[in-house]
C-alpha cells in the first residue's frame, strides 16, 4: 500500500488505475494501466495478472541507479522496453500483449538479467498470425530492439566522445567498453552500411593496407590505452559520433528482414569466433569480453524475435539453441564481476578458459547456422 | 571400357545424389559433378584398375585401418569431450559411425550431402571430396584413459567397470619432452587415405559433427607411410632416409597378427575383444644434424645399410639379423646400441608391434630448420608388454644411438574397439 501511494505522489502525467491499488494486485486482472515501482533492489509491478491487449506500464525509478524496464516473452523475447530511466524519473511503456506468460524485469544499473516478476496475461488471445505475418512480427520485434539499443548507443557514444574531448582519459576508458556494448549488440545493422562500418569499427592493419587514415573506435582506443592521453582525438571523436548517428538513422530507416535477422544472428557469432575469441578486436584495451557478451546478446535478441516462427518450424532446434545459449552464458558469466558488471580483461584469461569459451561458441554456432533455412522454409 | 571397380564408385556417388531425391538440384550442377567424376578417373583411363576407386569395407570383426595395407597419407586427431552427458557420448559415437560409413565408401556425409540441401542451410557435407574416389579411406577410433576417468579418478559418462586394465598412463621415458597440449585426448581418430584431401575431409566432417559434444585437442597430418603392413608393399623410408618398418608385423602373418595385435576375449574387458591398443608418439627429428652425419655413422646408428636396408651383419633387407656377427676389427657388426638391435624382439622378450607411422613436416622453425619427424603409430594387444617394453630398451642417451637425433614430443595410448556390423556403432559395447 505504501509503495503504491508513494508512486502516486511521484506520478503527475500518467493516469493510475486506482483499482490496481485497491486490492491485492495479484488477485484481479488489471486493465490497461499499470505502475512499476523500480528501485536499486526492487521491481514491483502493480498487477501480475493482466488482460490481453495493450497495457501501459508507468515506470518510476525511486533508486539511485539508472534503470530500465523490459517485458519479456518466453526465451527473453523482448515485447517492449524502456531504457535509461534515471533516478527520480518516470517513463511510460505501452505494450500489446497477447494471452501468455511474460516477465517484467527492472535492471538497476542497466546490467544483468534484472529483477523479474512473472506476468500472466489472459483473455481473448490475439488472432493466430499467418506465416508471413509472423515473419513481419519477428522483423518488427527486432526493429524495436534495434531502436532501443541504438538510442542508448547514441547516448553512450556521446558520453564517451565528451569525455575524450574533455581529456578525461580514465572516464573515457571506462565508457569505451560500455558504449561499444550497444554497438556490438546491433552490429549486423551497421554492417549493412559497408562504407560506414570500416571507418567506425575498422582495425589499424586494414587501414594501413588500404592506405587510409585509421579512424573510429579503435583509433581512440589506441590513443587512450597506448599513449594514455587524448591528444589529437577531437577530430576522431566528432567523426565517430557523427558516423554512429548516421548508422543509427540508416538502420532505423531500413530494418532487417526476418531472413537477414537469421543471418545476422549467425553473423554475430561468427564475429565472436573470429574477432573476440582471438582477442583481436580490442587489441589495445583487451575489453573483448564486453563485446563478446554484447554480440551474444544481440544474437540472442535476434533469435528471440524469430522464436515464434522457429517454434513452429523446428521446435527441436529452439530447444538446442536455448541449451547452447545457456551453456555459453554460463561459461562467459564467470568472467564478470557481479557487483560492478565489469568483465575480465581478455589477456587475463588462461588458455584453457579461452578454449572453453571457443568450444561453447562453436557448440552454439552449429545450431545457429540452421536458423536461416528454417526461416526460409516458413517464408 | 570401364573397369568394374570404378563403375561401382561412380554408382555409389550417384546413388547418394539419387537417393536424396533432390528435385532442386540443377542440371548444371549434376553436369559439373559428372565432369568431376570423369576427371577423377582419368589416371585409370589407360585400362589399369585404379586401386583408389574401390572402397575399403567399413564393417567387419575388426576396425579397418589397422591391418589394412598402409595408405599414403594420414590425418590423425584427438578430441576432448566438451559435454559430460553420457547421452552425448553415445549419440556422438553413433553419428560418427554413420558418417564414417558414408565417407569410407566414397559418399557425402548426411542425407542431402554437399550440394543437395536447402540453399539457406550450410551443406551437411563440406564438399571438398566431391568427385574424388574413396582413395582407400579408413577411419579408426580409439578411446583414451581420460574418457573413462577424470584426473581425480572419478568415473566419467557412467562407464563404471569399462576402463581396460591395460589402458594405463604410459610411463615417462628418459629423454621425453612431451607437450601436454599435443598429447593424449579422450578420443583419437586416425584417418588414412591415399589422397590427403580425402583424409582431411573425413576429419573435418567428424570435427564438425562433434561441435557441442567434443572439440579437437590437436591434429597431425602425415605423409609417406613409413611402415609397410603388407608383404605386397615395399618398405618406405623415413625422413632419415632409411627404410623403416622392415621387421614390422605384416597382415599376411596371421599368427603374429593374432598374437600381437588383437585383444582376445580372455584379455578383457568384454567390449574390447577384437580391438587393439594404439600408441601414438610424435617424434621430432633433428634433421639438419643428422644430415651432417657421415654415411657410416648413420648406418651404424641404425644398424642397417642405407641403400638396401640390409642388416650390417650381411644380406639383403629381409635377411635374418645376426647380432653375434663381428666386423673386420672384431667389433660387433651390429652396434650394441644400434636402433635395430635395441628394438628387436630378441632383446625385448619377443615383443613385436604393428607399426603404422607417417612422416611429417610442420613447416620450419624460423632458425632455418625443418619441424619434421615421424608420427609413430603402433597397434598392439598389450601395451605394457609391447610398446613400453621396447621403448624402455630404446629410451635415453645411454641406449639407442638414434636418441641424439630424435625427441618424443607427444604421446597417447588409446583402446580401439572392435569393428562394427551393419547396424552397430563404434564402442557400442561401452553402453551394453
Amino acid at each position: 500500500m505504501k509503495s503504491c501511494l508513494a508512486t502516486i505522489g511521484v506520478l503527475t502525467l500518467a493516469a493510475l488505475s486506482l483499482s490496481a491499488c485497491a486490492s491485492d494486485p495479484s488477485e484481479s486482472a488489471a486493465k490497461g494501466d499499470l505502475t512499476v515501482a523500480a528501485s536499486d533492489s526492487g521491481c514491483k509491478v502493480s498487477a501480475t495478472k493482466l488482460d490481453a491487449g495493450p497495457s501501459t506500464f508507468t515506470v518510476t525509478n525511486a533508486g539511485s541507479k539508472v534503470t530500465e524496464f523490459y517485458v519479456y516473452a518466453e526465451g527473453d523475447r523482448i515485447m517492449g522496453e524502456v531504457e535509461n530511466v534515471g533516478p527520480g524519473l518516470t517513463r511510460n511503456l505501452v505494450v500489446d500483449l497477447p494471452k501468455g506468460t511474460y516477465e517484467g524485469a527492472c535492471k538497476p544499473g542497466m546490467i544483468g538479467d534484472g529483477i523479474r516478476q512473472t506476468l500472466t496475461v489472459t483473455g481473448e488471445s490475439a488472432k493466430d498470425l499467418s506465416d508471413s505475418q509472423e515473419l513481419t512480427a519477428a522483423a518488427d520485434s527486432y526493429a524495436r530492439y534495434v531502436k532501443s539499443q541504438s538510442d542508448t548507443l547514441v547516448v553512450k557514444t556521446t558520453e564517451f566522445v565528451d569525455a575524450v574531448k574533455a581529456g578525461k582519459v580514465d572516464e573515457a576508458k571506462k565508457l569505451f567498453p560500455i558504449a561499444r556494448t550497444y554497438w556490438e549488440r546491433i552490429e549486423p545493422v551497421a554492417e549493412k552500411f559497408g562504407d560506414l562500418d570500416p571507418i567506425t569499427d575498422g582495425r589499424e592493419p586494414d587501414a594501413k593496407a588500404e592506405g587510409v587514415d585509421f579512424t573510429g573506435w579503435h583509433r581512440i582506443e589506441k590513443q587512450l590505452w597506448v599513449s594514455g592521453n587524448t591528444d589529437g582525438m577531437d577530430k576522431y571523436a566528432d567523426q565517430l559520433l557523427s558516423n554512429v548517428k548516421k548508422i543509427v538513422a540508416l538502420g532505423q530507416d531500413a530494418p532487417l528482414t526476418a531472413l537477414e535477422l537469421a543471418q545476422g544472428s549467425k553473423g554475430l557469432l561468427d564475429e565472436v569466433a573470429t574477432g573476440k575469441a582471438t582477442g583481436e578486436e580490442d587489441e589495445f584495451s583487451h575489453t573483448d569480453l564486453w563485446d563478446f557478451k554484447a554480440n551474444i546478446e544481440g544474437s540472442q535478441a535476434a533469435i528471440a524475435s524469430l522464436r515464434p516462427v522457429l517454434e513452429k518450424q523446428d521446435p527441436a532446434l529452439v530447444k538446442k539453441l536455448d541449451a547452447e545459449f545457456a551453456a555459453l552464458d554460463n561459461e562467459l558469466n564467470q568472467h564478470q564481476d557481479k557487483k560492478t558488471g565489469e568483465w575480465a580483461f581478455y589477456d587475463e584469461l588462461s588458455k584453457d578458459q579461452v578454449k572453453a569459451l571457443s568450444n561453447a561458441v562453436a557448440a552454439l554456432s552449429e545450431p545457429i547456422s540452421q536458423v536461416a533455412a528454417a526461416i526460409a522454409a516458413s517464408a | 571400357m570401364k573397369d568394374k571397380r570404378s563403375t561401382e564408385t561412380e554408382l555409389s556417388r550417384r546413388r547418394l545424389l539419387g537417393a536424396a531425391g533432390i528435385g532442386a538440384l540443377a542440371v548444371g550442377a549434376g553436369g559439373g559433378y559428372a565432369v568431376g567424376q570423369q576427371q577423377a578417373q582419368t589416371p585409370a583411363a589407360a585400362g589399369v584398375a585404379d586401386p583408389d576407386a574401390a572402397p575399403i569395407p567399413f564393417e567387419g570383426a575388426h576396425q579397418a585401418g589397422i591391418v589394412t595395407p598402409a595408405q599414403d597419407r594420414l590425418y590423425f586427431v584427438t578430441f576432448d569431450m566438451t559435454s559430460d552427458e553420457r547421452d552425448d557420448l553415445e549419440s556422438l559415437l553413433r553419428d560418427w559411425t554413420a558418417a564414417a560409413r558414408q565417407m569410407t565408401q566414397g559418399n557425402d556425409v548426411g542425407e542431402l550431402g554437399a550440394v543437395g540441401g536447402s540453399p539457406y542451410s550450410p551443406p551437411e557435407d563440406t564438399g571438398e571430396a566431391l568427385g574424388l574416389p574413396p582413395s582407400g579411406l579408413t577411419i579408426t577410433i580409439g578411446f583414451g584413459r581420460s574418457l573413462f576417468v577424470d584426473q581425480k579418478g572419478r568415473t566419467r559418462f557412467g562407464l563404471d567397470g569399462k576402463l581396460p586394465e591395460r589402458l594405463t598412463e604410459l610411463p615417462s621415458f628418459s629423454g621425453d619432452r612431451l607437450e601436454p597440449e599435443i598429447s593424449d585426448g579422450d578420443i583419437a581418430v586416425q584417418a588414412c587415405a591415399n589422397d590427403p584431401q580425402v583424409a582431411v575431409h573425413a576429419i573435418r566432417n567428424l570435427a564438425r559433427i562433434a561441435f557441442g559434444r567434443a572439440s579437437v585437442r590437436y591434429s597431425q597430418m602425415g605423409f609417406g607411410r613409413t611402415s609397410s603392413t603388407s608383404t605386397a608393399q615395399v618398405t618406405a623410408r623415413n625422413l632419415f632416409g632409411f627404410k623403416d618398418g622392415t621387421a614390422n608385423i605384416k597382415v599376411e602373418e596371421k599368427a603374429d597378427v593374432d598374437d600381437f595385435v588383437w585383444v582376445h576375449e580372455k584379455d578383457g574387458p568384454d567390449w574390447l575383444a577384437g580391438g587393439s591398443y594404439l600408441v601414438s608418439r610424435k617424434i621430432n627429428m633433428r634433421i639438419e644434424t643428422w644430415d651432417r652425419e657421415p654415411l657410416e655413422g648413420q648406418e651404424s646408428i641404425v644398424g642397417r645399410t642405407k641403400g638396401s636396408g640390409g642388416p650390417l651383419s650381411g644380406g639383403d633387407e629381409f635377411e635374418t639379423i645376426d647380432f653375434t656377427a663381428k666386423d673386420d676389427t672384431g667389433q660387433p657388426a651390429i652396434d650394441m646400441k644400434s636402433h635395430v638391435r635395441l628394438a628387436h624382439p630378441d632383446f625385448n622378450k619377443g615383443a613385436k608391434l604393428l607399426r603404422r607411422g607417417y612422416n611429417f613436416v610442420d613447416g620450419s622453425n624460423g632458425l632455418g630448420q625443418l619441424n619434421a619427424g615421424l608420427f609413430f603409430l603402433a597397434y598392439q594387444r598389450d601395451p605394457g608388454k609391447q610398446f613400453v617394453q621396447i621403448q624402455r630398451s630404446l629410451a635415453g642417451l645411454q641406449n639407442d644411438l638414434l636418441n641424439e637425433y630424435i625427441v618424443h614430443v607427444s604421446s597417447g595410448l588409446f583402446a580401439c574397439p572392435p569393428g562394427v556390423g551393419a547396424k552397430g556403432f563404434w564402442g557400442e559395447g561401452l553402453f551394453a
